[in-house]
């Protein structure tokens, strides 16, 4: 063995010797509680958001029409099905009238029988009116005679009394003839309430619109008030939507928003507030609005899930940081701030915040701070830090 | 004066690095051992830390929400804050499942495989306990439906969507280290959602129940409109989450807040510290002790073969030490030579293994916390060894008959 082999061999072991003294402190200012917290920085910026609300809905229609028997009933006929277009009035089912018809009939014959009886009545006053005029001829030439004294003054009063009595039997016979009328009138008016009955039975649609549920067929019973068709009027479709009470600040008719349907999630469809509940929900803890579509869809379908975005006016200016950078720490909000090399807990207020993660910040930071926005674990004061671009995860 | 030990090693340096390298990986393995014991008791300690709570409310006579389940009406937060000392409490759902990505176009595209990721969907309110606390990427969810925070181990990204039970969720943020218990990684999205994830069925099974209602004649009654649709919106909808998170003011004893909840509110309230003692001592108790009984037995073999390694180097070369006592070298420099050698082994070894177990932990599936303190632990138990080991050596070295370098 020669010496140059021995000096090359102590310049590799001392090479080795190197390397692993290298690696070992690479992997102890890496790893372990020496390493730095890699964190990744923005400067706060002043800048306006447009805040905005998200809620979800479903479609509903603002006017939709339960067709159904005032009265309980079989169902005899129906005469649309689900997706048909009605028109105001149409006939859409009939209820089973049972004898209805028969009592009509009845009442028509009533009514008949009524006029013949206000005819008999008709006679019966002619008659006492004939027998009156007679009466008052005799009376008037009896008492002529009864002042010559042709004739003794029993006759006369005879003859008074036989006029006084025909008076009244034509006033009863005018007043049966009243009454055979008022008769006549009592069952045409029940007639006609028979009609409007029998016309009740017939279900027509109240407005133009949409069958959307037929719930009875012919032959079912149903109760009063049961709904045998639903008819929606296409046209007033809206969209009823729930926002989280915690984040509907703002929330007033007419806000633009956009409708995103579940069946159509690229196309957002635009629309506005139309109205806001004054009831909220106080077991979800969320506001209900509805939203109009400026334009219907065609072939939207009733109770179809929708995503809804209000948006609010422009914040006034104000530093904007994104929210991931706001933390929480001993029941203080606020934001880790680089200065000077060191970390310091700056408490903040926040204010707005858009749907983008941007977050108003009333006081203080100012502009041109350095904030930590993410960062590898949680981040004390004492901690080393190392900024860098991005930590985990493809930007989008 | 030049070191023999030295020059030992430069005579057989191959040998030398070669069974230092060896030895290191093995005490690399070991100490990765003891990392993934670490890893799991931490995993269980991060779940606590991340919930960011001083108290756990869960159902009475539970141990819920994590080694029990438990299932609470989500308006007795309302009576929780209303208690004093409470500065926060909000409710919070668990649920341990598979997502998917969902694909824009409804099929995977071709080759990547089955998609879905076990991990824990944690249903949260946005600004209140239970909220990541960091994130890695993006933002915290500002929409308070369909929007996912995920931890990076679920290997989603900022954008994706991802598919829980019948909801798609645009994911917006990533963060680290949310783990379960069972180390799957957490999922975060809005309370209300992960209510509906957690109770609501899917389309075929809400299908037959409204039918098995309507077939019921007592709650499907003719004479009565609107009685069915009442009750099939009520089997619909839930109320329960699995737990409330309270945070009590600063100053105040959780314990003190713990007391009128449990008596008072018949629910169960556990502290931080009786929490960590449900999930380390019962939750993760088995499988922690079956990692610890094997870090033992690596351990000990570990030491046993570093002993026999040393041992063995030195009777290899007997008779070269035969030789340095007939040249009347001292004791005293044959034994430093052989401890030397021993402990340079071991440092190697140690070196080795340490940036060994350190570049392949992040490899591993599930969490692996290589802490300092178990890394200073191993060094002094590799000296330890070696000097010990080496001791052994050397009594043989030492008993040597010079005569045997001229006799053998």
């Amino acid at each position: 063995m020669n010496a140059s082999s021995i000096g090359t061999r102590r310049l590799a072991l001392i090479g080795l010797g190197i390397l692993l003294v290298a690696a070992m402190s690479y992997v102890v200012m890496r790893s372990g509680p020496l390493a730095p917290t890699r964190v990744t920085v923005v400067q706060a910026a002043e800048g306006q958001i447009t805040p905005q609300l998200f809620g979800i809905g479903t479609v509903e229609a603002r006017r939709s029409y339960l067709i159904g028997p005032t009265t309980a009933g079989r169902v005899r006929s129906v005469t649309v099905d689900v997706g048909d277009t009605v028109k105001t009035g149409q006939p859409v089912a009939e209820m089973d009238p049972v004898d209805l018809d028969e009592r009509t009939a009845a009442l028509d014959a009533s009514v008949a029988r009524a006029g013949s009886a206000m005819a008999a009545a008709e006679a019966q006053r002619r008659d006492a009116q004939a027998r009156r005029e007679l009466a008052a001829v005799n009376a008037r030439r009896y008492v002529e005679l009864g002042r010559q004294n042709f004739i003794s003054t029993g006759a006369v009063d005879a003859r008074l009394q036989e006029q006084a009595s025909a008076d009244a039997l034509l006033t009863a016979a005018e007043a049966n003839l009243v009454a055979a009328r008022q008769d006549q009138q009592r069952l045409v008016a029940e007639r006609a309430g028979l009609r409007q009955q029998r016309a009740n039975v017939r279900l027509l649609a109240p407005a133009d619109g949409v069958v959307t549920s037929r719930d009875a067929e012919p032959g079912s019973t149903v109760v009063a008030g049961q709904a045998v068709l639903r008819v929606i009027e296409p046209s007033s479709l809206w969209v009823k939507v729930r926002l989280d009470q915690a984040r509907s600040g703002g929330l007033t008719v007419g806000l633009p928003a956009q409708i995103v349907l579940r069946s159509s999630q690229g196309r957002p469809l635009p629309g506005k507030v139309a109205r806001v509940e004054a009831l909220s929900d106080s077991v979800t803890e969320e506001r209900v609005a509805q939203i109009g579509f400026d334009q219907v869809p065609a072939g939207l379908s009733v109770g179809e899930l929708a995503e809804v975005t209000l948006s609010l006016p422009p914040t006034s200016k104000a530093v904007l940081l994104p929210n991931a950078a706001i933390k929480r720490r001993n029941a203080q909000t606020g934001v880790w701030v680089i200065d000077a090399g060191a970390l310091r807990f700056a408490p903040v207020r926040t204010g707005q915040a858009s749907l983008d993660g941007q977050v108003q910040v009333l006081g203080g930071v100012k502009p041109g701070m350095t904030v930590v926005v993410h960062s590898e674990k949680e981040i004390g004061e004492r901690g080393r830090i190392a900024v860098v671009d991005a930590l985990a995860g493809r930007q989008p | 004066m030049i070191s023999l030990a030295g020059r030992d090693i430069l005579h057989s340096w191959s040998k030398f690095v070669l069974t230092g390298i060896g030895l290191g990986l093995l005490i690399g393995v070991t100490l990765t051992m003891a990392g993934v014991y670490r890893g799991m008791v931490d995993d269980a300690r991060a779940l606590l830390n991340n919930s960011g709570a001083d108290l756990w409310v869960v159902q009475q006579d539970t141990q819920g929400p994590y080694a029990e389940s438990s299932s609470l009406r989500d308006d007795a937060v309302r009576s929780v804050l209303g208690l004093p000392g409470v500065a926060r409490a909000a409710n919070v759902t668990y649920l341990t499942m598979q997502v998917r990505r969902a694909w824009a176009s409804g099929a995977a595209p071709a080759g990547s495989g089955d998609d879905d990721v076990r991990a824990m969907v944690v249903g949260f309110e946005p600004g209140q306990p239970g909220e990541p606390g960091y994130l890695v990427a993006g933002r915290q969810i500002t929409r308070s439906h369909y929007e996912a925070v995920a931890d990076v181990r679920t290997g989603f990204n900022l954008g994706e969507r991802i598919r829980i039970r019948r909801h798609d969720y645009t994911v917006v943020g990533l963060t680290r280290r949310m783990v379960s218990s069972g180390g799957d990684p957490m999922v975060f999205i809005p309370l209300k959602d992960a209510q509906e994830a957690q109770f609501l069925k899917d389309n075929d099974a809400i299908v037959n129940e409204r039918a098995r209602t309507a077939a019921n004649p007592s709650l499907n009654r003719p004479g009565v409109p609107g009685l069915l649709e009442a009750i099939q919106a009520s089997q619909a909808n839930n109320r329960n989450v699995n737990a409330i998170l309270v945070q009590v003011q600063s100053g105040t004893d959780a314990e003190v807040v713990a007391e009128p909840v449990r008596r008072w509110k018949h629910l169960e309230p556990f502290t931080r510290e009786q929490m960590e003692e449900i999930l380390v001592a019962k939750l993760i108790a088995t499988s922690a002790k079956q990692i610890g009984m094997f870090l033992v037995i690596l351990a000990i073999v570990s030491a046993a073969i570093v002993a026999f390694i040393i041992y063995t180097m030195t009777l290899g070369k007997i008779r070269e030490i035969a030789v340095l006592k007939l040249i009347g070298t001292r004791n005293r420099t044959i034994a430093g030579m052989i401890l030397q050698q021993a402990l340079g082994l071991g440092l190697i070894g140690f070196v080795v293994g340490k940036v060994a177990a350190t570049f392949w932990a992040p490899i591993f599936p599930k969490y692996v916390l290589l802490e300092p303190g178990d890394a200073v632990r191993g060094l002094v138990a590799v000296v330890m060894i070696c000097a010990l080991a080496s001791t052994l050596a050397i009594r043989v070295a030492l008993k040597v008959d010079p005569a045997a370098a001229i006799g053998g």
